[in-house]
């Protein structure tokens, strides 16, 4: 070929598309995000609604907390503390223990401008239970209906007056209060875009109404939620301007930005990306307790699986330790009862460890020498991780485990209609009581196949002692805080012993940000995350 | 190859549409009348096939929608309420008939992954998936065009090996790999592009949208830091995506152009002592432009698609994660919107590479 | 070879059908082999079915025993190409996983282009409204975005890498009918199609006997140059879970589990992903080689 042309409109095309990126990109790498601005990579795609009365998901619930304030609710700068005023300044209980009267906190105002009322507060709750979506059944616990909730809970000047149908203990109420259903919405901005009869659910879901420390900037689903200050917050202006969460899904790439300090704070690291940065003295690792707890359910519809011996000869076929230190290292720390720790009343025993010879005997005793089992796992990482080092340790006894992976979506589906045989997966308990767990580990009224029940022992079919579920309903009526400690840590004993249920780890959250970012907390293993105290030096 | 991420190669060597030959001068405008409508028709019956099956699979899958809507810890009063508000409780044809005459009033209903009207979600992580699609493509065609003509020009030569060599790399990688890969290199060492998302943060909501595509937004508003900014993030998905559409463009143009240079013409050419240029760029190129654009819009029209795997390496928030994450929650207002619209696009890039075929196709006239 | 069987399969004259035949297929033999880089690629398939069929003898340690207390070792004179996240050897599961993407090569390559043929060649043969009906088929299957097809298929049939492989066939036909029926359109009039039908030949014979095997050649260049795509595709929904199940060491699904240790062990996902480029570039070789041998079109200058 004579004519050099082909190769010169390779040279100049080639040239074009390699050196536009050099030129225009100088800028990229930047030194850290703007001072007054708060920068988190986190994994938020499970967010659907905004609405306190619907929000049920973790990151959801993590911006409603920021939207809204509750009648009482934790210092994010000492969860220890317990349950703290917030909205309500004080609060009473009557002689017979059935009802509560909250005295509302004066000169407090919505982002709107609109003052914060008894009304608003009382009708906050109505509407949640009217819309009964997933988070009613928090604030239906203390016998509220649809029907019954516009008696049951009313205002009175400054004050918000709830009736209940049994003297529940004083801390069960307020735990359940300081969740996110138990919000303070705008009534007036809110009705003011009210659909129909959704009391304002539409709209609410993708907007917020509340008098938190910030307000909604914009919400994109699966890319980024902004929060905008409230310079008029009435504990104070928070100290960032701005909080933006970006969803980013790979641990790979929240590392990556965190290196480079395009955000501050990176929440979804693996354990191996968490020890990568161990040695960046630019960074910081924050352990938190959380409220999650991994367990192994085992279905008492299952032959095999409802051998008492079984469910015994299983509790050593975990290696506890082996996993701790390796796939799950400093994200899940070994927890073998129902109730987190940082809970009332948590147990802090673990009395089984991994133990092949002991599982063997167990079953040789009963006679167990081979079985299949099946485990439907969701496709998470440690989820599957978990389960195929349980089926390498079945089948030195000769178990064999079946493990098929699935969405999580398909799971819920196969487990709410009690088909799943060996379930491998999370707890995340709903609101800051002990109750949330006990009542669904440890009670099952009704263990016919057509009850529909949500609780976890249901789902397991496992039938719960009578005695095991008076206790627990028992223990939401004890006002002494002593004595109802005790009798989780009773009811949690006895449960060790028996359950096909096993608690195997807690969730330690690995929050991973750049060293000038100062009194983060991801709300600890009882409440969602707070910006407003977070400073930057 | 310009698809990697789950099937095959995109549109792969599907032959342009055989044109007519029309005989009779008086007949032809007739016919182009006739086969307008016929396309018009086709297109619509394309679209209709498209929704049903999208449709019948949303409610055969194993996957209940309800639960997303209400969550873990619904009873079975809730989940039913939720159950008869969807409006699942109904024959599935009517369910058909009620989605349908909402589709033509506009209205795509509410997606229960987000929690936001589907045209809304769509409007936003369309144009997403349109900017990265565009650059990709750009850069496929501006590299893989000449290389597939050169490597034809000089068939055997080194240029020919080393183009067979990249477009085959480009055919063999798994694209998460070199996503991340890519990150680790350009952003995490040498820092020089942006890192995983659209944009910097600092720029996070400063360009106001008119078209979405926030190149041309930031242009609009004459803001050259948020274009750098922008720039320098899609850079990186937009070569990878771009690498691989070259690959393919590259080996469908080498073919052709090998095809054509054994034409008599060429030979002809030559021998009336044309130079080399000339026959290669002036005639045998200019005959395969058609059937080229017919690969680079189908190469196009899959990029469209959105690509899931770039798109989640890169936090890139297109229709592809956004078509994935309602599938797999049961999601189908969002599965079936986003369907309409890469299905359109589709027909529509189809559509155009037919009429440019007749148009310009020396047969055809 | 002895000369004369050479001189036989080469004859310019050829005696029996069957010599002509083999003559063919010899003298197809001799312009692949003159292709190097289609030899390289012929002999890494050949390597890698070898590798199947013998694994148990070859892999140096059990693909599924698991040592915590080993995992996320970097290559050594142990685990020459490391350990992953539990503690098995990488080695062991790329040479076990070699039979899993052998079966899912040879299943997607059996059913989507028998599909594609089926419906491109009735489509292109008997034109007219059946030609419509199907080509609309055609045409709502490509107009579909590929990724939702192959999800639904396998969320609806359940995750598993057999259903993966069946709906990833079932997804990819529709370019292989377009290619057969464009195939079909050109044959469709030729005049020994039209001696045969004078000769009485009915429809279905003259497709299967005379159609068929016209479409076929270009059919397997296609194939072959696919290939590369389907291991990927599997691979891309192993990636989203929806592959291989644990603990099958499914090359996608390995590169999949490695990817949360790409930034410190790079070997994790790097070796599975070297097995899955180096496969795929030998049957993108093979199909380049079977292009200049059975579809002499794109091939002579």
């Amino acid at each position: 070929m004579q004519n050099r042309f082909p190769l010169r409109a390779l040279l100049l095309a080639s040239a074009v598309s390699l050196a536009a990126p050099m030129t225009l990109t100088v800028t990229a790498a930047q030194a850290e995000t703007p001072a007054d601005t708060l920068v988190i990579a986190h994994q938020i795609d499970d967010i659907i609604s905004l609405d306190p009365g619907q929000s049920f998901e973790f990151s959801g619930q993590d911006v409603v907390h920021s939207l809204y304030d509750r009648l009482v609710d934790f210092d994010p700068l000492d969860l220890n503390a317990g349950i703290k005023p917030s909205l309500a300044e004080s609060w009473e209980v009557s002689e017979d223990g059935k009802t509560i009267t909250l005295t509302m906190r004066e000169g407090v105002t919505f982002q709107s401008g609109n003052p914060v009322r008894a009304e608003d507060a009382a009708w906050s709750l109505q509407r949640a239970v009217k819309l009964n979506k997933s988070p009613a059944f928090i604030l239906n616990q203390f016998g509220f209906t649809a029907e019954n909730v516009d008696e049951r809970v009313t205002f009175d000047g400054n004050r918000v007056i709830l009736q209940l149908d049994q003297p529940y203990a004083q801390s069960f109420v307020l735990n359940c209060l300081a969740s996110e259903v138990g919000s303070v919405i705008d009534k007036e901005t809110a009705m003011s875009h009210a659909e129909g009869e959704d009391f304002g659910n539409a709209w609410l879901s993708t907007n917020g109404a509340g008098s938190g420390p910030y307000a909604l900037g914009a919400w994109r689903p699966n890319e980024a939620v902004q929060l905008v200050a409230n310079p008029d917050y009435w504990q104070g202006a928070p100290t960032m301007a701005r909080v933006i969460v970006r969803h980013v899904q790979e641990s790979s790439a929240q590392r990556l930005l965190l290196e480079q300090g395009d955000v501050d704070v990176a929440r979804n690291l693996t354990p191996t990306d968490v020890e990568g940065v161990a040695g960046n003295e630019r960074l910081k690792v924050l352990d938190e307790l959380r409220g999650r707890i991994l367990y192994m359910g085992l279905s008492q519809k299952d032959p095999l699986l409802s051998r008492p011996e079984m469910v015994e000869a299983m509790k050593y076929l975990i290696d506890y330790a082996g996993m701790e230190s390796s796939f799950l290292k400093g994200q899940w720390k070994v927890h073998q009862n129902f109730l987190p720790e940082g809970y009332l009343g948590a147990a802090d025993e673990n009395p089984w460890s991994y133990d092949i010879e002991k599982a063997r005997q167990i079953l040789t005793d009963a006679g167990i020498t081979s079985g299949t089992v099946k485990t439907i796992v969701r496709d998470i990482r440690e989820y599957v991780d978990a389960a195929q080092t349980l089926q390498a340790a079945m089948a030195q006894v000769g178990l064999t485990l079946e493990i098929q992976q699935m969405t999580g979506a398909q799971v819920l589906d196969a487990y709410r209609a009690r088909q799943v045989p060996i379930f491998i997966g999370e707890w995340g308990p709903d609101y800051a009581d002990p109750n949330t767990n006990a009542s669904t580990f440890a009670h099952n009224p009704n263990n016919a196949d057509d009850a529909g029940l949500s609780q976890l022992a249901w789902r397991n079919s496992w039938a719960v002692p009578q005695e095991m579920n008076q206790a627990v309903e028992a223990a939401t009526l004890e006002g002494d805080t002593d004595k109802r400690v005790q009798m989780y840590l009773d009811i949690q004993s006895q449960y060790r012993e028996i359950a096909p249920i096993i608690p195997m780890f807690q969730k330690i959250e690995q929050v991973v940000l750049q060293q000038n970012v100062q009194n983060w907390t991801s709300g600890g293993s009882v409440t969602s995350v707070n910006y407003r105290q977070v400073t930057k030096e | 190859m310009a698809q990697p991420d789950i099937l095959g190669p995109p549109g792969q060597g599907v032959p342009p549409p055989a044109g007519g030959m029309p005989s009779a001068r008086r007949a032809r405008l007739g016919r182009r009348l006739r086969s307008l409508a016929g396309i018009a028709l086709s297109l619509a019956l394309t679209l209709l096939g498209l929704l049903l099956v999208t449709f019948v699979i949303g409610r055969i899958m194993p996957i209940d929608p309800v639960l997303k809507v209400v969550g873990e810890r619904a009873t079975q009063a809730q989940y039913d309420a939720a159950y008869q508000a969807m409006g699942l409780d109904k024959p599935i044809w009517q369910q058909f008939l009620r989605y349908m005459a909402e589709v033509l009033r506009g209205d795509f209903g509410r997606s229960i992954s987000t929690g936001h009207p589907v045209a809304q979600d769509l409007l936003r992580v369309f144009p997403a998936t349109v900017e990265l699609a565009t650059l990709g493509t750009l850069i496929g065609v501006c590299v893989g065009v000449p290389l597939g003509v050169v490597a034809a020009a000089r068939r055997g030569g080194w240029i020919d090996q080393v183009a067979r060599v990249v477009a085959l790399v480009g055919y063999s990688m798994p694209i998460f790999w070199l996503g991340l890969m890519g990150l680790l290199l350009f952003y995490g060492i040498l820092g020089w592009v942006g890192g995983p998302g659209r944009q910097g943060i600092i720029y996070d909501g400063m360009v106001p949208t008119v078209t979405g595509l926030i190149l041309i937004d930031s242009l609009v508003a004459g803001d050259w830091a948020a274009f750098r900014d922008a720039f320098s993030h899609i850079v990186l998905p937009a070569s990878l995506l771009g690498y691989f559409s070259l690959a393919y463009i590259s080996r469908m143009t080498r073919s052709f152009m090998l095809e054509q240079l054994s034409a008599e013409y060429v030979v002809t050419a030559r021998v009336k002592g044309l130079s080399e240029g000339r026959v290669i760029w002036g005639h045998a190129f200019r005959n395969i432009l058609v059937p080229l654009i017919t690969v680079i819009a189908l190469s196009f029209g899959s990029l469209l698609e959105g690509s899931v795997l770039t798109e989640i390496v890169f936090s890139w928030p297109g229709i592809g994660q956004y078509i994935t994450k309602a599938l797999l929650a049961g999601d189908m207002n969002a599965v079936l919107g986003g369907t309409v619209v890469v299905g359109t696009c589709f027909v529509a890039l189809n559509l155009l590479s037919d009429i440019l075929y007749r148009l310009l196709d020396p047969r055809a006239k | 070879m002895t000369q004369t069987t050479r001189a036989w399969l080469l004859s310019d004259a050829p005696q029996t059908r069957r010599q002509a035949r083999l003559g063919a297929l010899y003298q197809g033999w001799l312009t692949f082999r003159a292709n190097r880089l289609a030899m390289v690629g012929l002999a890494i398939l050949v390597l890698l079915v070898l590798v199947a069929a013998f694994a148990p003898w070859i892999a140096p340690q059990n693909p599924y025993a698991q040592n915590l207390a080993e995992r996320l070792r970097p290559p050594s004179a142990q685990h020459w190409l490391g350990t992953d996240a539990l503690g098995r050897d990488i080695l062991s599961r790329l040479i076990f996983g070699s039979r899993v993407t052998l079966f899912i090569v040879g299943t997607v390559a059996l059913i989507a282009p028998v599909i594609g043929l089926f419906v491109g060649t009735v489509a292109g043969f008997a034109a007219g409204w059946v030609d419509q009906v199907l080509m609309r088929i055609t045409d709502i299957f490509l107009a579909f975005p590929k990724l939702i097809l192959a999800l639904a298929f396998v969320a609806a049939l359940g995750p598993s890498i057999g259903n993966a492989v069946l709906a990833l066939a079932l997804t990819s036909w529709p370019p292989y009918a377009r290619l057969a029926r464009a195939e079909t359109l050109t044959i469709r009039n030729a005049d020994y199609i039209a001696a045969a039908r004078l000769q009485g030949a009915g429809p279905l014979r003259l497709l299967i006997g005379h159609v068929w095997p016209l479409c076929v050649s270009s059919l397997i260049v296609r194939v072959a140059l696919d290939m590369a795509g389907i291991i990927l595709s599997a691979a891309g929904l192993g990636f989203l879970g929806l592959g291989a199940q644990p603990p099958m060491p499914e090359w996608g699904a390995m590169i999949s589990d490695g990817r949360s240790y790409i930034l410190d062990f790079w070997w994790v996902a790097a070796m599975p992903g070297m097995a899955i480029f180096v496969v795929s570039l030998a049957f993108n070789l093979l199909g380049d080689g079977l292009r200049d041998v059975l579809d002499p079109k794109g091939a002579r200058e």
